[in-house]
């Protein structure tokens, strides 16, 4: 057999039916090849799967929250002493009046349902979250005619309660805590079966402000994902006509000398510079130079776009170059013009690159930190941006930016907010992706 | 040498003085003259890589396209230098039309391939008239019985002939003065081949055809004047009767009987 396929010059000797000794080594190594292959799939698989379980062990809570059903009665003698039911007048009482209102009409909540409650009013007043009075007197202020009556209100239970629902807190560990006391965590069981305490979807995680460091129960992405989006908007509308025109420059019409091999060079360069730089230059030109607003979506927005254009530029030409020259010979040669050959031929040829080169840019750009915070995206924003072009100015934070603010913070609940927002951002990216497909399918069926 | 290709009968179309190509250091065509009269088919014959393509590319100035070529010397259309800075080649290709060597359908539906040059010259007045153009285009290219069914689908999805016949349909229907053709029947069966040339036929009685062909029967057949290329040398030019029956030149002889491969 050895001999028939050693060195006789001819391939293909002897039996069919019996593979010679070259074609079995050649199996085994395309068998080997295949093993080495789904090794590094699985690999990949395995990694992927223990982070999203990580991270939705952690932060999948963040999506539920704790609250406290309370009749409350709005003591008009307390709230508006001077019985106009003024707005103007009624804001000079301030939410030192409000919280024991709330306490109060917990006791009494907590009594009609016949429950025995060991705890004092302070121990009271710590069950409920310091944001809720302050949302009280805002929806106060914001109805004036509820004033004397007793009305009820849905408060958010104070991030210790919230965690012993979720299992962060346990009668073992309230004993060592000073937030917390075995005897707060026992009336929070009665008041769930009295139905009066619940845990829900927590629409305020994707809607409010952030909360500030002893409130990590309020802590909302709102202005964070609002920030977020007016930066992805601001890096689309500039970055892809800029990088997509740079490129069609460049691929299609600027002559091939020196020149354009050190704009190439440098454009590769620019994709390799660590993203700090960029907000380096962002704080020089955009802020300190241009006098643009720090912590503005406007600055985050230019910094990230600087970012992008580099990706989404080595991306377009890529799909650029992979069209054919022929179709470029086919449409000169009817006697269209380039730009003719470029916008009607090359360009949709080369759209789907061109949108996962997008895609992936903007992707980057949605998950980067360091430059923002270098711009001062960092800070501690409750107000929401204005809708834009004016908002484009207005502080906000952004997703990344609010992920490492919150796992700065010493409150454990923090860990927990940071994880949710971690699911918002991945959601965020699988929402572009998705995106990209749907916009690839749409134009590849066009040819 | 460079004066076979002049020739004093019919009114020239177009004429070529002294044409040189280089693509970078390479001479592909070394100093090329040639007639080219109205309404009549040429053909250009010679082996492999002797520089056919090269210079019919020239004539639609397709060679800008390529970076290294560099042209030199004079060719005139209907009089006029096409190398000169005022014309524009895209006005140039217009009149001038080509179907490639390899055959380059736009990966679009078989109409769109055909109706692009009639709407970017704006040849169409209305809808209906573009369908007309179409059709006249695919029925002389002897594609229509095969497309007419599906014309909206790809141009890239018919057989390799079929996409011959097609470019060939999208040069036809924008109407140029001129049309070169680089081995157009190279993928066609003998009946498709017989059709594309009773089109060329047909095409010579308001065009000027240039063909470019490695087969010398189809040369013998379809065209009046035939131009042996040899090594980027333009050989011998003339009338395509006594170029095969008595050429003057032994490089076109023992091409012609099969000698120079
Ligand atoms: N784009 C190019 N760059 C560099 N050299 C080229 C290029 N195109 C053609 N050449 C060279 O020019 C010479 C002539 O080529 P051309 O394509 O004109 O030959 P041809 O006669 O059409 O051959 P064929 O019959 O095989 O198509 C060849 O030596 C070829 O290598
Ligand atoms: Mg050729």
């Amino acid at each position: 057999m050895t001999d028939a396929t050693r060195g006789n010059g001819r391939a293909g000797q002897g039996s069919l039916l019996v593979s010679d000794a070259r074609t079995a080594r050649r199996n085994a190594a395309e068998r080997r090849f295949r093993i080495y292959g789904l090794l590094a799939v699985s690999i990949g698989i395995v990694a992927l799967v223990v982070l999203l379980v990580s991270i939705l062990a952690n932060g999948a809570s963040a999506f539920r929250q704790t609250t406290i059903r309370i009749d409350v009665p709005l003591d008009a003698a307390r709230l508006d002493p001077s019985g106009t039911r003024d707005p103007a007048a009624m804001a000079g009482v301030t939410t030192f009046r409000y919280a024991p209102l709330l306490r109060e009409g917990l006791a009494a909540t907590i009594a009609a349902a016949g429950i025995e409650a060991e705890v004092d009013d302070r121990a009271l007043d710590e069950m409920i979250s310091d944001e809720s009075v302050a949302q009280l007197r805002r929806h106060v202020l914001a109805n004036p005619d509820l004033v004397g009556q007793t009305v009820p209100v849905e408060v958010l239970a104070s991030g210790r309660i919230d965690g012993f629902f979720k299992g962060r807190v346990t009668y073992a560990s309230a004993e060592l805590d000073s937030n917390v006391t075995p005897e707060q965590l026992r009336l929070a069981e009665e008041l769930r079966n009295a139905e009066l305490l619940r845990t829900g979807f927590n629409w305020r995680f994707l809607t409010a402000p952030d909360g500030s460091d002893t409130r990590p129960e309020a802590a909302g992405l709102g202005v964070a994902i609002l920030g977020s989006i007016y930066m992805m908007l601001i890096v689309l509308a500039l970055a892809l006509p800029i990088g997509v025109a740079a490129s069609i420059y460049l691929e299609e019409f600027a002559p091939q000398n020196r020149w354009t091999d050190v704009i190439e060079v440098n454009i590769s360069n620019l994709a390799a510079v660590p993203s700090i730089v960029f907000g380096i230059l962002g704080l020089a030109i955009f802020i300190n130079f241009m006098g643009l607003p720090q912590s503005a979506p406007i600055v985050g927005g230019l910094v990230l776009t600087l970012m992008t254009l580099p990706t989404i530029i080595i991306a377009t030409r890529a799909a650029l170059k992979a069209v054919p020259p022929s179709i470029r010979d086919a449409a000169l040669g009817l006697g269209a013009s380039k730009m003719q050959s470029v916008l009607h031929h090359v360009l949709p040829l080369a759209m789907p690159g061109i949108l996962t080169g997008t895609i992936i840019g903007l992707a980057q750009a949605l998950g980067e930190t360091a430059p923002l915070l270098l711009i001062g995206m960092v800070a501690f924003v409750r107000e929401y941006p204005d809708a834009p072009p004016d908002g484009f100015f207005d502080p906000a934070t952004a997703l990344p930016v609010q992920i490492y603010n919150w796992t700065q913070r010493a409150d454990p609940a923090f860990v927990e907010r940071a994880g949710g927002a971690i699911i918002v951002l991945l959601l965020f990216l699988l929402a572009m992706n998705l995106t990209a497909i749907f916009l690839r399918r749409r134009f590849e069926r066009r040819w | 040498m460079n004066d076979t290709g002049l020739t004093d009968t019919a009114p020239a179309k177009i004429t070529a003085r002294g044409v040189q190509v280089y693509y970078g250091g390479t001479h592909a065509i070394k100093d090329v003259s040639v007639d080219i009269p109205d309404n009549t088919v040429t053909a250009f014959i010679g082996p492999s890589g002797c520089g056919k393509s090269t210079f019919l590319r020239c004539i639609n100035r397709m060679n800008d396209t390529i970076a290294v070529a560099r042209v030199e010397g004079d060719i005139r259309i209907d009089g006029e230098d096409i190398y000169d800075r005022r014309v524009d080649p895209v006005q140039l290709r217009a009149k001038v039309g080509m179907v490639f060597q390899k055959p380059n359908p736009f990966p679009k539906s078989i109409y769109d391939n055909v109706a692009y040059g009639p709407r970017i010259h704006g040849l169409a007045k209305d809808r209906a008239d573009l369908d007309g153009i179409v059709e006249s285009a695919l029925r002389r290219a002897a594609l229509w019985e095969e497309v007419k069914d599906r014309l909206a689908q790809p141009g890239t999805g018919l057989s390799g002939g079929q996409q011959q016949r097609l470019c060939i349909a999208r040069a036809v229907a924008t109407a140029p003065e001129v049309l070169l053709m680089d081995e157009p029947c190279s993928a066609l069966d003998p009946i498709a081949t017989a059709q594309v040339e009773e089109l060329i036929d047909e095409l010579k009685q308001n065009y000027s055809v240039v063909i470019v062909t490695h087969s010398m029967q189809q040369a013998a057949r379809v065209s009046q004047r035939t131009a042996f290329f040899h090594l980027g040398h333009l050989v011998e030019y003339g009338e395509t009767g006594r170029i095969f029956t008595s050429p003057e030149d032994p490089r076109t002889e023992s091409y012609i009987s099969g000698r120079i491969g």
